[in-house]
């Protein structure tokens, strides 16, 4: 990390590089944080609003970045509702900031980190869960010594996801965050920018770069699938 | 009945199916729930463990109360060791692990078996490193029951450990279990729908069928309600505990003491003293009027008739006293009014089958 950080100093192509890790590392780590029990919940319950949370967590897969992008422009604005309480929270403004990146990340990636968390804690039978109940194992123990373990494939595919797909936001960023360098300029906006003043050797370095990354995160997450499903 | 432990009054409600029991738990011995698949004895376990939260009613054992109107204890609270049917061992852990599980989170430290001594008994101490997914069904469901026993419940709870393993597997497991019967302190309840299982390990049995209990009570005394379908018929049969008195190498017979006197039974079962139990099929008792002076059956016994139960077929189950316990027989209905049976005559049982049940 520290040695990536002095690199983007000296070279400038990898400061939206390392932005964009930053980005995606802070937004996995944040939705697999407070995703976790949101899934286990989703994946337990019988609740009518249910359905209801399941389409909201799903609808950012569905929706343009675009209309994301607008309705958090004026949600997180200093006018907006989120926007002018973080104003006056910290004098700063929510958008074109990293912080309001972040929150826009969040909302984007979220049905990538959520839905296989999900899915893994509904495939870990109830008979594991009871069973580890009858043994005297109190609820939330229950959970991170039976349901994670078993569930463990499921995140780290949500890491994964997660993370691959906050690394190629484009739109929502535009919207949210615009192209400030170091604040807001991730590696796709980098991309956009070197097309759109004619340096295309700049925008291959770059694109192969984030090609390559992505591939790696792909033929990981099918690997490690792929040796869990032998070892099972 | 002995003196009991504990009580469950459950009802449950689902489309097409109603648990609707009133069952007392003795202290000691293991009881059996048995009846017919489908008939609510998994339900009736899982009430007791708390893994039903949708039943009404109430669960109380050793003086604590675990449900009723305003109280329901979750299943972790309950001092109960619990195996499964499919066994449901946590396959990301090995033998030891899940051995260990419940053992660690036991609310005391009993002076109980010690871990070597429950898996030697059971026979896996070989197995501790192994995974689950590297066990045979019975190794599986050994291991099953010695996580159970290491939570050292106050109420074992066996949901047809045996139901799902072939023959083989089976003959593997009973020794374990017998033994287990034998040297278990804390009362234990066994649900399952064979007989025969019932009749090797249990000493009450409560008997349902479609979401009603109807009998329960000893072993000995529940299986003499030949009113109740899967118990009358070509099933009815006798179950006797019984000591080795002595053995006769000569030809090769144990003489074996019960309540009523003496039985000879072929083989060698153990040393004096040493507790067996034997059935005894209806259908293999004949009775004479006078004691048979020259016959080749070994066992006759005198005896009187309690009660005359005509059944379907042309058949009469009689229910007889031999000295201070009861042995059923079944005859034709010909026999009967031949040899003129009617209750508080005496006569003689002659028994032409004997089937040893606990080999230990």
């Amino acid at each position: 990390m520290e040695i990536l950080h002095s690199w983007s100093e000296n070279m400038p192509g990898l400061g939206p590089l390392w932005l964009s890790v930053k980005l995606g590392l802070v937004t996995t780590g944040i939705l697999i944080l407070f995703g976790t029990p949101l899934a286990f919940w989703l994946s337990r319950t019988r609740s009518h609003a249910k359905t209801i949370i399941e389409a909201m967590v799903a609808l950012p897969i569905v929706l343009p970045p675009t209309v994301l992008g607008f309705y958090l422009l004026i949600l997180l604005g200093p006018n907006g509702a989120i926007g002018s309480y973080w104003l006056k929270l910290t004098g700063e403004t929510l958008t074109f900031s990293f912080g309001g990146l972040i929150l826009a990340s969040i909302l984007y990636s979220m049905p990538f980190v959520i839905q296989p968390l999900q899915n893994a804690f509904e495939s870990v039978s109830r008979g594991f869960v009871e069973a580890a109940a009858t043994l005297g194992a109190r609820p939330l123990d229950v959970f991170f010594t039976v349901v994670v373990p078993l569930g463990a494939r499921g995140f780290l595919t949500a890491a994964i996801m997660g993370f691959a797909h906050t690394l190629g936001e484009f739109g929502v960023v535009l919207m949210v965050g615009g192209n400030i360098p170091g604040q807001t300029r991730v590696i796709s906006i980098a991309i956009y920018d070197h097309v759109e003043a004619m340096e295309y050797g700049q925008a291959h370095a770059l694109a192969a770069m984030l090609l390559m990354f992505s591939f790696v995160c792909m033929f990981a997450l099918y690997f490690i699938n792929r040796r869990w499903r032998h070892d099972h | 009945m002995t003196i009991e432990a504990g009580h469950a009054t459950v009802a449950l409600n689902r489309p097409g199916f109603t648990l609707d029991v009133d069952v007392r738990i003795p202290g000691h011995g293991v009881t059996g729930i048995f009846g017919p698949s489908g008939c609510g004895k998994t339900t009736l376990l899982r009430c007791i463990a708390g893994l039903q939260q949708d039943a009404r009613g109430s669960v109380g054992f050793n003086g604590e109360i675990w449900q009723n109107s305003d109280r329901f204890l979750p299943a972790w609270q309950r001092p109960v060791g619990y195996v499964f049917q499919d066994a449901r061992l946590f396959p990301h852990m090995t033998v030891a692990g899940n051995l260990e599980y419940g053992r660690r989170r036991a609310r005391v430290a009993p002076e109980l078996a010690s871990p070597d001594d429950i898996t030697a008994m059971l026979g896996i101490d070989h197995l501790l490193e192994r995974r689950p997914a590297q066990l045979s069904g019975g190794e599986r469901q050994r291991v099953s029951i010695g996580r159970a026993l290491l939570r050292y419940p106050s109420l074992v709870l066996m949901d047809e450990p045996l139901a799902n393993l072939d023959a083989a597997r089976k003959q593997e497991i009973m020794p374990f279990l017998e033994r287990l019967h034998a040297s278990l302190k804390v009362p234990m309840l066994y649900v399952s729908h064979s007989l025969d299982e019932m009749i090797r390990l249990c000493d009450h049995l409560i008997v349902m069928d479609a979401g009603r209990v109807l009998a329960q009570g000893t072993l000995h005394d529940v299986l003499m309600r030949t009113d109740l379908p899967m118990l009358g018929g070509r099933e009815a049969s006798t179950v006797l505990d019984v000591r080795v008195l002595d053995y006769e190498p000569q030809f090769e017979l144990s003489r074996l003491q019960f309540a009523g006197g003496e039985i000879v039974v072929p083989g060698r079962h153990g040393d004096r003293d040493f507790p067996l139990r034997l059935r005894i099929m209806a259908s293999d008792v004949s009775l004479c009027l006078e004691r048979p002076q020259s016959s080749s059956i070994l066992n006759i016994l005198p005896a009187v008739v309690e009660s005359l139960q005509p059944e379907a077929g042309g058949y009469v189950l009689v229910r007889l006293r031999v000295g201070s316990v009861h042995v059923m027989a079944r005859v034709t209905q010909k026999s009967s009014m031949a040899l003129n049976l009617a209750p508080g005559q005496s006569l003689f049982a002659q028994i032409k089958g004997v089937a040893v049940k606990s080999f230990v």
